[in-house]
Parts: C-alpha cells; structure tokens; sequence
C-alpha cells in the first residue's frame, strides 16, 4: 500500500502542475473577451503581457486564476476571527456540523439496518430491493425541499417537535443532517450486509458448536470480521454526507454554510467567493476522508492485524 | 419456519381485537364504531379465525389475502371520519404485522424465494404497505399538507398537471441530463482508453480521478450558469463534469482487468492494439463501465435538477421545485419528486437491463439465472 503511493509521488505532482497550468490558460482564455472588451472601451490596445497579466488580476473573473482563489480563501480564513460571520471557516462549521451529524446517523442507521437485515430474510428480501432503489431517487436534488419540510416537522405543532423541543438553528441543522443522513446510510447498509456475511460457514458452524447465541456470534464474529467493510463504507459515506449538507443548503433560506456561500456568491457574480468556497469544500471532503482512513488503521492495528 | 410467524400472527389477531373494542375515528367529538361494519368484522374474524385454525402458522396465501382485506378496509375507513381514533391505528397495525407475516413466509419458505414472480411479490407487497401506512397515516393523523401531502393527493397533482409535467420533464430529462451524460461518459471513457496507454499518466491521473469523484462537484453549478446562461447547455455541462470523473477512474480499471494469459493469447494471434482494445480489454471492462454508467445515471439527474436551482428559463424540474417550495405549493413539489423519482429509477433500470445483455458472460450475471 505504502510503495504504491509512493510510486504515484512524482505521476501525481506532475498532474497537478499540468492543471494548475491549464487553469492560467483557460483563465487567460474565458476573461481576455471581457477584458479586451473593457480596455477598447477606454481606448487601451494592451500588448500581451499586460492583456495576461490583466486577465489573471481581473476583480469579477469570469474565471479566477489560482492564486487569486489562494488569496481570496486566505483572507477569508486565517485572517478572520472564526466567529465572523464573513470568515469561511464559520460557514465551513455550519456545513461540517450538519455534515458529521448525519454522518454518524447515518451510520448508526446503516449498521441498525444490516444487522436486522442480515438476521431476518423478510427484511432482507423485502427492504434491500427498496433500499437500492432508495438510491436511484435523486433524493440530493430535491434536498432543500426536504429540509423545508423538516424543518416545519420540526418547528411546528406535533409530537415530535415538542418532544424535541429544538430551536430554529437547531432545526436547520438537523433538517439538514437528515439529507446527509439518507446519502451515507447507503453504503454503509451494503457495505455492512456483506460484511457481516463474510464470516465463512465453517466459522459460523464453530459457533453454533460452541453452542453460541446469534447475539455472541454477532458480537464475537459478524462485527470483526465486518469492521473493514465498515471503514471502506465510511469513506464513501463521508464524502457523501458532506455534498448532501452543501446541497441541502442551497436555494431554501440558509444564511450561512457552504452551499449559502456558494448560492450568495452566484447571486452577486463573485466568482473569486465562489471558487474558494469550492476549494475549502474539497479540503474538507478529502480531510474527512483522511480521518476515517486514520481511524480505520488505528482499530485495525487494535484489533491485531498486520501490515 | 422461524420464531416470528407464530409472535406476528399473534400481535395481528390482538391489534385486530383491539380495533373492534376502540373507537375507530371520530365525527365532530363523536365516537365512531367499527363493530356494525360488516367488512370490519369478516377482516377480524378472518385474521382471528387463522390464528386459531392454523395454531398461528398461517400459510402465505392467507396472511397475504387478509393483508390485502386489511388495506382496502384501512383506506375505506378513511373518508368515514375527521380524526382516528385508537381503534384505527390498531387496525392499521394489525394489517402492518399480517403482510410481515406474509413476506416473512414467503421468504422464510425454501421454494418460493426461488421462483421470479414469489420473489418480486415480497418488495411490492413491502412497497404497496408503506404506501398504505402513508396514507393512512396522513389522512387519519390530520398531518398538515406542509409537512406531507398523501399519495393520492400527490397522485391527483401528477393528473391534473401531466402537460405542465412533461415539460418539465422534457426540458431537464431530455435535454440536460442525457446530453450531459452521454457526453460526460463518452469523454471519461475515451480519455481512459487515452490515458491506458501511459502507465504515467495513469498513476498520475488516477488517485486525482478518486479525489475528485469525492468532492461536492455540485457546487460547480453556479458557475457552469454564469459561463453557459441559463438554458439547458449549463446543466448539461454540470452532468458531463460529475459524470466525467466515476467513468474514467472505473473505465481505467477495467481496461486492466483482462489477464496476462488473455493478452498474450490475443499476442499470439497477431492482433494488434486496437483488436486487441475492441476484442479483448473493452469488453472484459465491460462491467466496470456499467457500473460507472449505473452510478452516473443517478448523479445526471441530480446534478441537471440542482443546477436548475441557480438559474433557468421558466421550465425545468429544478426551476418547479424551488419556485413551488418558494410558495409553500408543497403537492406540486411531492409530484415533482415523484417524476424525478420514477425517472431515476426507469433510467437506472434500463442501464441495468443493457448491462445483462451486454455482459451475459459475466459471473455476477450468470449467477442470477439458475
């Protein structure tokens, strides 16, 4: 595993300078229209150096060159107080809150729903069907509707909102969490079902000859030898939490998260916020992802494998 | 045979009991009962009955014929009072526990799981009691249409709105999203066949091709917007970027499933690189682009419908739900998602069903036939 990423160093780096590079060309390409057009206006024939460089410093790109977006996701991070409401490590928490919350329901109802599904064959034959299909339902593109409607659940008059008694920022974030909830319980509902499947008959058979309950064999068989296909899970559930809450913010109200920024961005033509808030996203899914990675190699140097 | 037949059985012929000695519903304060209705009675007497003749081990058509009597006595009593009383939620919960019983059963039961027809009978019949307990649950809990509308209410917008609908349909389904994704497939999947012939290239390309399959490619949306304006080719740009990345990193894959034994065999019959991609390595990648073509069918429409939510002419799936949202409109919602729902799922199938006739000589697909 290791020598197979170090291998990748070099092939990696290159691609990434191939597309930083492409990304000053295709800046130069998409603003110079606007920016020729600007400068005739005032009368200005540029020469070339001064059109590219024009293009690459332009304030409202049509395309920002990377290291305006660096700048801009600079200013809007490090040199702000995370509690300002313009600082984007604030709108960063909002997303990642509701991001981790439905994560872990998610895989709590992931994990609840194989395990049922790996001891009862009316479950199975009648939920996993559903549970795939669940899949085909663009769910994340009608997320903000489903936020709206859960967010009135759960703000409204009826026993579950009074039983929870959440306040409206509460409210957001677990209407919110729900969307991320439904995207990650998937993998984790497959990924599970085959994992506590995995023991071989003849390890189940060993337990049945020690006389174990279905409660022991789950306990002492199904869930360990599950645990890889649970973390392999995780990684694509976490990453898929994480677009469900951006989505689940878009068009319906949010005022702060990512997905706001990005939306907030569109509506005022900022494409510079909008290219940051973009790049934080993406450090943040692979950030999320390291973590389980790391977690995993920690339980599984726990659990006594090795490398 | 498991331990839950008899304790379903049982838990149904008590809830039956129980929804003949509660009040079914109310009418303004007033109780209404179920002990004078004929149908009522026949269902409880039924489920009972079973429970006795049968000592709780009812036989799958049984259960499945009184489930079926519960729903349709379930929906009729609907439009028989304002509020449900606790008789109606038992009553509801003894039809619940007699199609468990049922699909418990039939799945339970060695030779019927095996047979096509049984086997499809199991998730409907799981699908047409969720579809019960919705409605009954909304119309007999007064749930405000805010928060969800019934099936059939959502049932009457789809009719009353097809042409609007279809419109819609036709401007998101049609337009955006299969452009894009034979587009974005096509892409991925000639840049994979490219990118094969250099090891470098791949090493380089692939780990990014993972990264980027995990990133919120959505949020590109707005700017896909701002660079193609507001009709459908913005949309369609966001599907072929989210569809570009899964079919690259599985179409690489593929192309290096064949094995050396295969290579060298198609070596030994001087055949060249481009017979050898068409003969050999395009159809052993077979299963890997479906797989990605499987994933991306799902991907297209959300990212066409989420792409709508940043700007489109008067039309589109995406353009209805957030102006119908906007105005609290929420059964023209529910039939937007519903379309978009069916949509998916019709997509995903036929891409499913192309697969088994592409890939006969699969494992995975030989497998299901026996």
């Amino acid at each position: 595993m290791r020598s197979g990423f170090g291998n990748s160093v070099v092939p990696v780096l290159t691609m990434v300078a191939a597309l930083i590079v492409i990304w000053y060309g295709a800046a130069i390409w998409l603003n110079s229209p606007v920016i020729l057009d600007r400068l005739s206006r005032e009368g200005i024939t540029p020469d070339f150096f001064g059109l590219v460089l024009r293009t690459w410093s332009y304030n409202r790109p049509i395309m920002p060159a990377p290291h305006q977006v660096a700048i801009d996701l600079y200013n809007s991070t490090l040199t702000l107080a995370p509690s300002n409401k313009r600082s984007l490590i604030y709108h960063a928490w909002i997303t990642l809150s509701a991001t981790l919350l439905g994560f872990v329901m998610g895989t709590v109802l992931g994990v609840a729903l194989a395990i049922f599904i790996v001891h009862n064959r009316a479950a199975d034959r009648s939920l996993m069907p559903w549970i795939i299909a669940s899949q085909t339902v663009p769910i994340l593109a009608v997320a903000p509707v489903i936020v709206v409607l859960f967010f009135n659940l759960l703000t409204g008059q009826n026993l579950i909102a009074q039983a929870l008694r959440l306040n409206a920022e509460g409210a957001q974030l677990v209407s919110k969490g729900v969307i991320s909830m439904y995207l990650s319980f998937f993998p984790v509902v497959v990924g599970m079902v085959k994992g506590l499947r995995s023991p071989e008959l003849i390890q189940i058979d060993l337990m049945r000859t020690y006389s174990a309950s279905s409660f022991q064999t789950l306990r002492l068989l199904r869930l360990p030898a599950a645990v890889p296909f649970l973390f392999a899970s995780m990684k694509v559930g976490v990453a898929a939490s994480l677009v469900g809450a951006i989505v689940a913010e878009l068009p319906t109200g949010a005022q702060s998260g990512i997905g706001a920024k990005l939306l907030i961005g569109s509506y005022n033509g900022q494409t510079i916020q909008i290219w940051s808030a973009l790049i934080l996203a993406s450090i943040l899914a692979g950030i999320l992802v390291a973590i389980v990675g790391l977690v995993e190699r920690a339980s599984v140097r726990v659990m006594g494998a090795r490398p | 045979m498991s331990r839950l037949d008899p304790l379903l059985a049982f838990l149904a012929a008590v809830a039956a009991i129980g929804s003949l000695l509660l009040p079914i519903g109310f009418n303004a304060q007033l109780p209404v009962v179920s002990w004078t209705n004929v149908a009522h009675l026949a269902y409880c007497a039924v489920v009972v009955g079973a429970v006795g003749v049968c000592r709780m081990r009812i036989p799958a058509w049984l259960s499945g014929i009184a489930a079926l009597g519960g729903a349709v006595l379930v929906l009729s009593w609907l439009d028989q009072f304002d509020a449900a009383g606790d008789g109606f939620w038992l009553l509801l919960t003894s039809m619940w526990f007699m199609a468990w019983a049922f699909a418990q059963r039939l799945s339970t039961d060695p030779g019927a799981a095996r047979k096509g027809v049984i086997g499809m009978l199991v998730p409907l019949a799981f699908g047409a009691t969720i579809l019960v307990a919705w409605e009954a649950g909304v119309r007999g809990g007064n749930v405000p249409l805010v928060i969800m509308p019934a099936p059939s209410v959502i049932w009457a917008r789809i009719v009353a709105n097809t042409a609007m609908l279809w419109a819609d349909f036709q401007q998101t389904f049609l337009k955006a999203v299969l452009a894009g994704y034979i587009l974005g497939n096509l892409a991925g999947l000639l840049i994979a066949i490219a990118v094969d012939r250099s090891p470098f290239l791949k090493r380089g390309l692939l780990p990014i091709g993972n990264f980027v399959s995990a990133l919120p490619l959505v949020g590109i949306a707005p700017i896909m917007v701002m660079w193609f304006g507001f009709d459908w080719p913005s949309k369609a740009a966001v599907v072929v970027l989210m569809t570009f990345f899964p079919m690259l990193v599985n179409a690489v894959a593929g192309l290096n499933t064949s094995g050396a034994m295969e290579r060298d065999l198609m070596r030994s019959y001087a055949s060249g690189y481009w017979s050898t991609l068409f003969k050999l390595r395009l159809p052993a990648a077979a299963p890997f682009i479906f797989n990605a073509l499987k994933i991306n069918s799902t991907l297209a429409l959300i990212g066409a419908i989420v792409a709508e939510f940043f700007g489109t002419p008067i039309v589109g799936m995406g353009f209805r739900i957030s102006t119908a949202v906007g105005r609290m409109d929420i059964d023209l919602v529910w039939a937007e998602i519903a379309v978009s729902a069916v949509a998916g799922s019709v997509f995903y199938g036929v891409v499913a069903l192309t697969e088994r006739a592409v890939t006969f000589w699969h494992p995975s697909i030989r497998a299901g036939k026996t």
